[in-house]
């Protein structure tokens, strides 16, 4: 009676909240709920039943079936069904095998695997441990970003807890089966999310891809068959278990059961993370949980799936939320990082910054992500930069495919996306950067002409800051700017106190 | 730094390693012992490098590869305190760039540089998931949200004066 009242009293005290009563919360139940450090409060929220139950009354048989009926699929991006995972990796004969999680949240934008770890770390501890007695491993590490300290400090102390509490050791809570895990440390590598890479980094070394076949379930960590999932379908683990595999898959729509949890950031009212049930459209979300844009401004985008993703137009909004709809509006899922971009920002520059992202983080293995992207990339920036050429759009599209079609791993299949998704919903803002010269949202640099205007006061702020020189005006008499002199630094723009420096982008005859 | 220093790290590292390489397959520990070396010494020099080679025999040449490799290890002295500022998506589009020209100015370094009194370090984050608080900046442990150009020179100021003021006795 008591825990009934514990997991309810997220929905009474928040119901009220249109941010929260649209919310269901399955990875985040207890986040912000449950003291993190106190394993007791775990316990008291059910926590370690479904180990306990797994244990006791289920062969690793039922296990996976149970998390296959369940219609569960991978939270990292793809969207791989988990219950198939876990039977290719049960199948191997093999005296030693391994579970893994992935704790490398590379994507800029999303963080709620480090909320679950930071906000309950034993379900991850506790979803591992049903995964290992499914698959017959008994080794498990969790690889995590380094630049999560908190995380990394509570879940040591969850696995230490653990330990004495009996949930981690040898013959758990009285059982044959044995288990235990380790903690190993990113080091800021955003390729090292991807799965293989991720082994090869906790093997010690660079981390770079592998070809796949052999795939992680037969050929994985060490070479030994290892069953790898993310933190979010990890922290999913216990309450299928506990609430039946029916009931997960009541949630949801088609081919995506249950939740996901999206990191909402950007130009909107609601910043933070939202687990939300897969069918939802991309307009509640961003309307109702999100509460819209701030300031007054007009939606124009909605970019998903981070680096990998896409950007969607308005007229997708009422797209629903499932690994299909989205890919098929040419987005992805992605880790959930869901970032909304207003009215202001130029999308070609948007599109250059993920480039620039992925260029810099390509591990050099294969030629079409290591020298494709690079040169998409100068492509991008000579559009930004005022120097687009005719025929640069087709050939950002022709190198783009390219690079999908014969990338190594997920990072260079999907490194283009951004790019390619702009091009087909704002090809209009490409052609005005290419043909006129001109940002018309005022963003590229080096399209901007800086003019001043009445308020100037005279002030000869701006003067001095011109390291140029190309900023002329007696004191207390309106200044100008010489445009040919002007490197478009801004360094005026920022200098001055009266808003009396224009930002204009003006189209430029064509040649 | 001064060389009995230097002894006092080689030495911590030494028992650290020793006691990791007791462990199955050694050599998969060298990416923590790496965090730990710069943890120790600020930054992986050339010397401690070899030091970790001989301990663990890994040759140096691999325990560089591994080094640069990762954004996350240094190969030159940080400054006292190393100002992170964060480029991820959120805090781009949130203005994340000219929080970090504002830096840049302010100090007069580039990214990767750090100022001639070793007091500041710079670099560019990829995403530290403070993405609610965007843009932000980490300056050493700490995170510093919803900045603005004058909010982090602020910061820089007061971090100044507070080490001006430890330094008078």
């Amino acid at each position: 009676m008591e825990k009934q009242k514990f997991t309810d009293r997220f929905s009474t005290v928040f119901a009220d909240q249109n941010f929260f009563k649209k919310q269901k919360r399955i990875a985040l139940k207890n986040c912000g709920l449950i003291d993190p450090e106190n394993i007791d409060d775990y316990i008291f929220a059910n926590g370690y039943t479904a180990l306990a139950t797994v244990l006791s009354e289920m062969t690793p048989e039922d296990v996976i079936k149970s998390v296959k009926d369940s219609g569960l699929r991978g939270r990292g991006g793809a969207g791989f069904p988990t219950g198939i995972k876990w039977e290719s990796t049960a199948k191997q004969v093999n005296d030693e095998k391994f579970v893994v999680c992935n704790a490398d949240e590379g994507d800029p934008g999303a963080f709620m695997d480090r909320s679950v770890i930071e906000g309950d770390p034993h379900a991850i501890v506790e979803g591992m441990a049903i995964g290992a007695y499914a698959i017959g491993a008994k080794k498990g590490v969790v690889y995590l970003r380094a630049e999560y300290p908190l995380a990394i400090k509570r879940l040591q102390k969850a696995i230490e807890d653990a330990r004495k509490a009996n949930f981690l050791g040898k013959n758990i809570l009285g059982s044959s089966f044995s288990f235990d895990m380790e903690i190993r440390l990113g080091a800021g590598a955003f390729v090292c999310g991807e799965e293989t890479a991720l082994m090869n980094s906790i093997e010690g070394k660079r981390g770079m891809p592998r070809t796949r076949p052999p795939f992680p379930s037969v050929s994985g960590l060490f070479d030994k068959p290892t069953l790898l999932n993310n933190v979010e379908t990890w922290a999913n683990i216990s309450s299928i278990i506990v609430n039946g595999a029916e009931w997960f898959s009541s949630i949801g729509v088609g081919k995506s059961k249950g939740t996901k949890v999206f990191a909402l950031a950007g130009k909107i009212t609601n910043t933070g993370l939202a687990e939300i049930p897969m069918g939802m459209t991309l307009r509640e979300i961003i309307y109702d949980v999100g509460g819209g844009i701030p300031n007054g401004k007009k939606f124009k985008a909605v970019q998903t799936g981070g680096p990998s993703g896409g950007c969607l137009t308005e007229s997708m909004l009422d797209t629903t939320i499932d690994y299909e709809s989205l890919t098929k509006a040419g987005s992805i899922m992605g880790s959930g990082g869901m970032i909304v971009i207003d009215e202001d920002a130029c999308m070609v520059n948007i599109a250059k910054f993920f480039l620039e992202f992925t260029q810099s983080e390509s591990c050099g293995k294969c030629v079409p992500c290591r020298e494709g992207i690079k040169r998409m990339l100068e492509i991008l920036t000579r559009i930004t930069d005022g120097e687009g050429q005719t025929g640069d759009i087709e050939k950002l599209e022709e190198l783009g495919n390219m690079i999908k079609k014969a990338s190594l791993c997920g990072l260079g299949q999907s490194a283009p996306n951004p790019v390619l998704s702009t091009i087909k919903n704002f090809r209009e803002e490409y052609e005005d950067h290419v043909n006129n010269k001109r940002c018309k949202c005022v963003v590229c640099e080096k399209l901007i002409t800086y003019t001043i205007n009445d308020k100037c006061i005279g002030c000869s702020a701006c003067r001095r800051s011109c390291p140029v020189g190309a900023i002329a005006g007696l004191p207390k008499e309106k200044h100008t700017i010489h445009e040919d002199l002007c490197i478009k630094c801004g360094k005026c723009f920022r200098s001055c106190k009266f808003h009396a420096i224009d930002k204009t982008s003006i189209a430029k005859e064509q040649k | 730094m001064t060389s009995h220093n230097q002894e006092e790290i080689n030495t911590n590292l030494k028992i650290f390693i020793a006691e990791i390489i007791k462990q199955d397959r050694p050599d998969s520990h060298l990416i923590t012992v790496l965090h730990k070396a710069q943890e120790l010494n600020g930054y992986l020099s050339r010397e401690i490098m070899d030091l970790v080679s001989q301990e663990m025999n890994i040759p140096t040449s691999t325990i560089w590869g591994v080094a640069t490799f990762y954004h996350y290890f240094k190969l030159n002295p940080v400054g006292k305190y190393n100002i992170s500022v964060c480029m991820g998506t959120a805090c781009y589009v949130k203005g994340g760039s000219e929080v970090l020209t504002a830096v840049k100015e302010e100090l007069g370094i580039e990214i990767g540089q750090t100022t001639e009194d070793l007091l500041f370090s710079l670099h560019e984050a990829r995403c530290i998931g403070a993405c609610g608080l965007a843009p932000v900046a980490m300056i050493n442990d700490k995170i510093y949200g919803e900045l603005t150009p004058k909010k982090i020179i602020d910061i820089i100021n007061n971090l100044k004066k507070e080490d001006e003021s430890k330094q008078i006795p």
